[in-house]
């Protein structure tokens, strides 16, 4: 209880620290967000809209400590401001729409890799030598080694443009009716498969060879030649009990890896066009919707930070060691 | 006093690093990495001289296929795609290294810090390294780039900033079990200076981490640099791998069919990230008995010794 209760107050440092650093980078950076956004609408923007923008980015004469006080106070209750982009609809409502697809994608892959990769690893490290260990990590590196975004790039244009097996762009068709239809369902999910595909390509190599260095680790542990000279099966001592110790490491990388499905897919989502938040954040950033931008940053941070959480909560059920400090 | 523990000292100082350095020279994958890697260099330093003038001047001969006058073919703007390929390397690698030396110098100081002080240093600066580690890399790039004036500079900056704490986490848990060494508690006794014990007792015990911990920084470097530019947050007037890719995306490049213009730059930053791997790796392989090749598959069960697993110390460390 009181790992989890630290774990929580580290969290909520870590929180406050985004905030603050969401509520600084404007006011301290050189150059004007304001000025520089009513030149790119020009003058196009209302007077109502400027008032609100002024007092989001800090550019209003009260002292810096009040603003923060209320900075804070628009967060905790989830004012975040109203898009600029995309006005007046506020920049809760623009993110609630996008983070749905965002994990839809992001999840889809993480879950496909991770299981994928550590099956491999396993495999790996029980027939130290064979062919998947030997043949498979050097692909999986080179793989790993290219840029993510060229991947994708590639691959939608092989699939997409000369091939014409996956859809181009969007998360769904044009003209279909969002619903829990087997057509729009159907649809998605082919809209779905090119991009978590990539993903799980280049990602499949870091769990592969993670769990593998691990369970050479726990290979060489008494308990494993113990299990073997109690003659037990093969397939039970690798899974029961090498595999099942040398997890550990890989829970943990699940947990960072939560992180990387909001904010990571950002690359993927651009590339194919994928209505996710990563998509969304660039798009922003384009169009200088400084809220938006801001939103997105916190929403990705606190999605992170949860899935971290929650990783920590399933580490206390799986290591007994953590339990007794 | 001090007589007394210099000699072991420098025994601890050489030993490791020639083994380290004998072993590198035999290693395949080692050499391997290290051959592309200087390719690549040289091409970088050559590439006034292989390519003079201005490689992103815009000419009339727009979206030529590969042909013996230009091996790579030309953008849709007339550029040669080999001329902006080689000249790219400048950028990236520059880049690359910069952001790989400088974030591994900033992990090693915090991370030796942490180790040294321990209490309260250790604590607060550990926090500060979970807390950066924690925010979400990309979003927080593109955060920063879009604040900050685009150029260069801001581009080293800002992935020095989101770069710097997975380097420090792992150099301070492999100071803090050095830390707790003899020979470092006799430096304490001898009443040598902090920085001292730091750098020159700590420090050098720890060669293979450090090489390993930059090699992967330089690896961020390189490709999110790319990504970076790709997604246009970078300086697009400079000639680089990521802002060729910026082009080639932002041309249609793909989608007239121009594979050429895409390819070689994407390739030159999956050879030069595979290289670095292919070196880490090694580096991994030499300094870690366990991850050496074993004849007999089943036998690594009974003839590697049963040590501490790793195990426990990430699950502490996290």
């Amino acid at each position: 209880m009181r790992f989890i209760l630290r774990r929580l107050g580290f969290y909520l440092i870590a929180f406050w620290a985004s905030i603050t650093l969401n509520f600084l980078l404007p006011r301290f950076m050189p150059g004007d967000p304001v000025s520089r956004m009513f030149a790119r609408t020009q003058g196009k923007m209302q007077p109502e809209q400027l008032d609100a923008l002024r007092k989001l980015l800090g550019v209003d004469d009260r002292p810096i400590w009040e603003q923060y006080v209320d900075y804070l106070h628009n967060i905790v209750t989830g004012n975040m401001g109203i898009s600029i982009s995309r006005f007046p609809t506020p920049v809760t409502e623009v993110i609630a729409g996008q983070i749905g697809w965002t994990l839809l994608l992001g999840g889809t892959a993480l879950v496909i890799a991770a299981v994928l990769g550590n099956l491999l690893g396993i495999l790996a490290a029980w027939r130290r030598g064979g062919t998947i260990d030997s043949a498979l990590p050097p692909i999986l590196i080179f793989i790993g080694s290219f840029p993510y975004f060229w991947l994708a790039m590639g691959a939608l244009y092989l699939f997409g443009v000369i091939l014409g097996w996956a859809p181009l762009r969007h998360a769904f068709s044009d003209g279909l009716e969002p619903g829990f239809s087997w057509e729009f369902i159907s649809d998605v999910g082919a809209h779905l498969v090119l991009p978590a595909l990539t993903i799980v390509l280049v990602s499949v190599g870091g769990w592969m060879l993670g769990m593998r260095n691990t369970m050479i680790a726990t290979n060489s542990e008494d308990y494993i030649t113990m299990a073997e000279a109690k003659g037990l099966r093969p397939g039970r001592i690798m899974f029961r009990y090498a595999a099942r110790n040398a997890m550990l490491p890989s829970v943990t990388s699940f947990g960072m890896s939560l992180g990387f499905v909001v904010g990571g897919a950002m690359l993927t989502e651009v590339v194919f066009a994928y209505p996710g938040v990563g998509y969304q954040l660039l798009t922003a950033v384009q169009g200088l919707d400084y809220p938006l931008m801001q939103g997105l940053f916190l929403t990705i941070t606190a999605a992170v930070l949860i899935a971290n959480f929650l990783v920590d909560i399933l580490y206390v059920r799986l290591d007994p060691r953590v339990r007794s400090n | 006093m001090t007589t007394l523990i210099e000699p072991t000292v420098e025994l601890r100082k050489t030993k490791p690093k020639q083994g380290l350095v004998h072993g590198l020279f035999t290693n395949t994958k080692a050499m391997v990495g290290a051959t592309i890697l200087l390719i690549f260099i040289a091409l970088a330093l050559l590439a006034p001289f292989l390519f003079p003038g201005d490689p992103s001047r815009i000419t009339d001969m727009a979206s030529l296929e590969p042909s013996p006058e230009h091996w790579l073919g030309t953008t849709a703007k007339g550029q040669d795609v080999l001329a902006l390929t080689v000249h790219g390397s400048r950028s990236s690698l520059l880049v690359g290294l910069t952001v790989g030396f400088a974030s591994t110098f900033v992990g090693i100081l915090v991370g030796l810090a942490s180790a040294y002080f321990g209490k309260f240093i250790d604590e607060s600066l550990s926090l500060i390294t979970n807390v950066f580690l924690l925010l979400p890399g990309l979003p927080l790039l593109v955060i920063l780039a879009a604040f900050l004036p685009p150029g260069l500079g801001t581009v080293i900056v800002v992935l020095i900033i989101t770069g710097w704490a997975g380097s420090a986490r792992v150099l301070r848990s492999q100071a803090l079990s050095i830390r707790s060494k003899d020979f470092v508690a006799a430096a304490v006794v001898s009443g040598e200076r902090a920085g001292r014990i730091m750098f020159r007792e700590i420090l050098p015990n720890m060669a293979s981490i450090v090489m390993g911990t930059l090699l992967g920084c330089v690896i961020y470097g390189i490709g999110a640099q790319a990504g970076l530019e790709f997604l246009g947050l970078g300086d697009t007037s400079t000639v680089s791998w990521g802002n060729n890719l910026f082009w080639a995306g932002n041309e249609g490049a793909l989608l007239t069919g121009s594979w050429w213009v895409f390819v070689p730059s994407g390739l030159c930053i999956a050879l030069v990230a595979f290289a670095l791997s292919l070196i880490n790796y090694a580096v991994d392989e030499v300094t870690n008995p366990r991850l050496r090749k074993i004849k007999a598959p089943k036998s690594a069960a009974v003839v590697v010794p049963a040590t501490a697993a790793t195990t426990p110390e990430r699950s502490v460390t996290k």
